[in-house]
């Protein structure tokens, strides 16, 4: 792999974020919104519960932690749909450019700009509603890991997708992190689900998080091994969207869709 | 050489179809392909073609629309996977080292424009990176001077009238100082002033870089003034393949425009296929 393509899908990035606010905007109002929606939430219910839980922690925490996981994805997908709106896959795929280039080009842009969003988060939780975010110590690292690979396999996985379907099934990967959330237990434990709920969310890193944090934040004892798992889990995960993504574009080489792409279908 | 006979006239024609590399004065060819396939399901978009572009030489690909120019094109751009056959650039094989063998390839065609909410720029830093240009600063200042486009620099591309975006292809086609350049049309959309100087600027990329340009076009003067060589495709197949200001003449045709309206509609068979054909009329009424 060589450096400068990787740069070229990130600088690209650059320039369409500096070019206006209509790219730049949407990476911090979305988590603001959130943010404050629920830290109101949080305050509310802290006010109202007889309970000595802390929802600043509890419900605030975990939401920033689920929209990290999102921003990553995000992330991945927006950039990738840049070649998309712009109709460029042909001057890209007719490149001397690599697929393993394409894909850490787009991990780079999603790391600048999932971080843009954390730091926003962060900002509004801990400034306006007393989030003691950094309360979890060394946590903190796995935590971000784990749910930042997810999200990276979660956006090549859905890269693969659009690029298999073509331009229109965009629309399928909008509510993937709202979908997914039931299963991992963004706000409750994994026990409380039915049976087969609780096996997918077994198999979805993001639930090690959310139940080491609650666990951590009740002063309880959480699974260090069952944290590992999740990150094993993760980087086999974005190992296999990658090795999709690839399949996809070989297909749709092979098949003559990607030299027609917008037609949505080689036939 | 293989012999074909036009079905409608009942002339000989010697033509080379699939033709081994030809020897033009030792310059070494920068594309070669051999014996390509396409198959669409129950469509045979290119059927075992055969050709080579050597360094400075301009081959014109012609034929009517869905004779497969493009699908070659795609194929050389690694955009689309051949059946079977091979393509080597630069001597190395397409299908096993496509990075290595893009690096030496570059395109412009009117159907892959480059992103409009890109500056012409921005687009231009963006592809030098994607090819990993050295002294990229530098490489596009001068392309920028070269096709008159400094005072576009900060213009968004999708702003550009189609000439200046035809330009600014061409730019970024030269960007990594292609050893085999491939232009589908790549004058379609200018005045007949543009499209003159245009052909003059590739004209010397050819003679001064020693680049090889395989060139689509449907305007036969174009051809006719530019290219050395060209290569009368017609259903995936080539038929014929000749200097473009000869080739009317040895065919009885008025000229480059007449042969090609006379190949596209009548396109000619090989002998043995003849046999297939009650009589050369019907022939042609069956296709």
């Amino acid at each position: 792999m060589k450096l400068r393509p990787i740069a070229a899908i990130a600088v690209r990035q650059y320039y369409l974020m500096r070019s206006g606010p209509t790219r730049a905007l949407p990476i911090v109002i979305w988590v603001a919104v959130d943010i404050i929606l629920w830290g109101f939430i949080s305050r509310y219910l802290n006010s109202v519960a007889a309970s000595r839980i802390n929802f600043t922690a509890t419900l605030l925490g975990a939401v920033l932690f689920w929209d990290f996981y999102t921003r990553v994805m995000q992330g991945v997908t927006l950039t990738f749909f840049e070649d998309v709106w712009s109709r460029n896959f042909f001057n890209i795929f007719a490149s001397p450019l690599l697929i393993s280039e394409y894909l850490t080009g787009l991990v780079v842009s999603s790391i600048v700009t999932s971080a843009v969003g954390l730091a926003v988060m962060l900002l509004l939780a801990t400034t306006l509603f007393g989030l003691k975010f950094f309360a979890l110590g060394l946590l903190l690292v796995p935590f971000l890991l784990v749910l930042f690979l997810f999200g990276i396999a979660l956006g090549v996985l859905a890269s693969a997708m659009v690029l298999r379907l073509g331009p229109v099934s965009e629309w399928l990967v909008w509510p993937i992190p709202a979908l997914l959330s039931p299963f991992v237990g963004v706000f409750y434990p994994l026990s409380v689900l039915p049976r087969w709920m609780q096996v997918v969310g077994q198999l979805l890193p993001p639930s090690y998080v959310f139940a080491s944090m609650r666990a951590a934040l009740a002063g309880q004892a959480y699974s260090v091994g069952a944290l590992a798992a999740g990150a094993g889990l993760a980087l086999a995960q974005v190992l296999l969207a990658s090795w999709l993504f690839l399949r996809v574009y070989r297909n749709v080489v092979r098949s003559g869709l990607l030299a027609r792409y917008s037609a949505e279908s080689a036939g | 050489m293989r012999t074909v006979v036009n079905v409608a006239s009942g002339s000989a024609l010697r033509i080379a179809v699939g033709a081994a590399p030809v020897a033009g004065g030792g310059v070494p060819e920068v594309l070669r392909i051999e014996r390509l396939r396409k198959r669409y399901s129950s469509t045979l978009a290119v059927d075992e073609v055969s050709f080579g572009v050597r360094g400075a030489e301009i081959v014109g690909l012609l034929g009517p629309n869905g004779a497969g120019k493009t699908s070659i094109i795609n194929m050389v751009l690694g955009i689309l996977q051949p059946s079977s056959g091979s393509i080597e650039i630069e001597g190395i094989p397409l299908a096993q080292q496509r990075s290595r063998a893009l690096a030496h390839t570059n395109f412009a065609a009117v159907y892959a424009t480059l992103p409009g909410n890109l500056t012409v720029q921005q687009n231009l830093r963006f592809f030098s990176l994607i090819y990993d240009v050295a002294n990229a600063d530098a490489r596009i200042e001068q392309l920028l001077s070269e096709f008159d486009l400094q005072r576009l620099r900060r213009t968004r591309c999708g702003l550009l009238s189609s000439g200046e975006q035809t330009r600014l292809a061409l730019a970024k086609a030269l960007l990594n100082r292609p050893r085999l350049l491939l232009l589908d049309e790549p004058t379609a959309s200018l005045d007949p002033s543009a499209a003159a100087l245009m052909r003059e600027r590739i004209r010397a990329l050819a003679v001064d870089g020693g680049c090889g340009i395989l060139w689509t076009s449907h305007n036969m003067y174009e051809v006719q003034d530019t290219c050395d060589r060209v290569l009368f495709l017609s259903r995936g197949r080539i038929l014929l393949e000749g200097d473009p200001k000869q080739l009317p003449r040895t065919h009885g045709a008025a000229s480059l425009e007449e042969l090609f309206i006379r190949l596209a509609r009548e396109p000619l068979v090989e002998p043995h296929e003849t046999a297939r054909y009650p009589s050369a009329r019907d022939a042609s009424n069956t296709r």
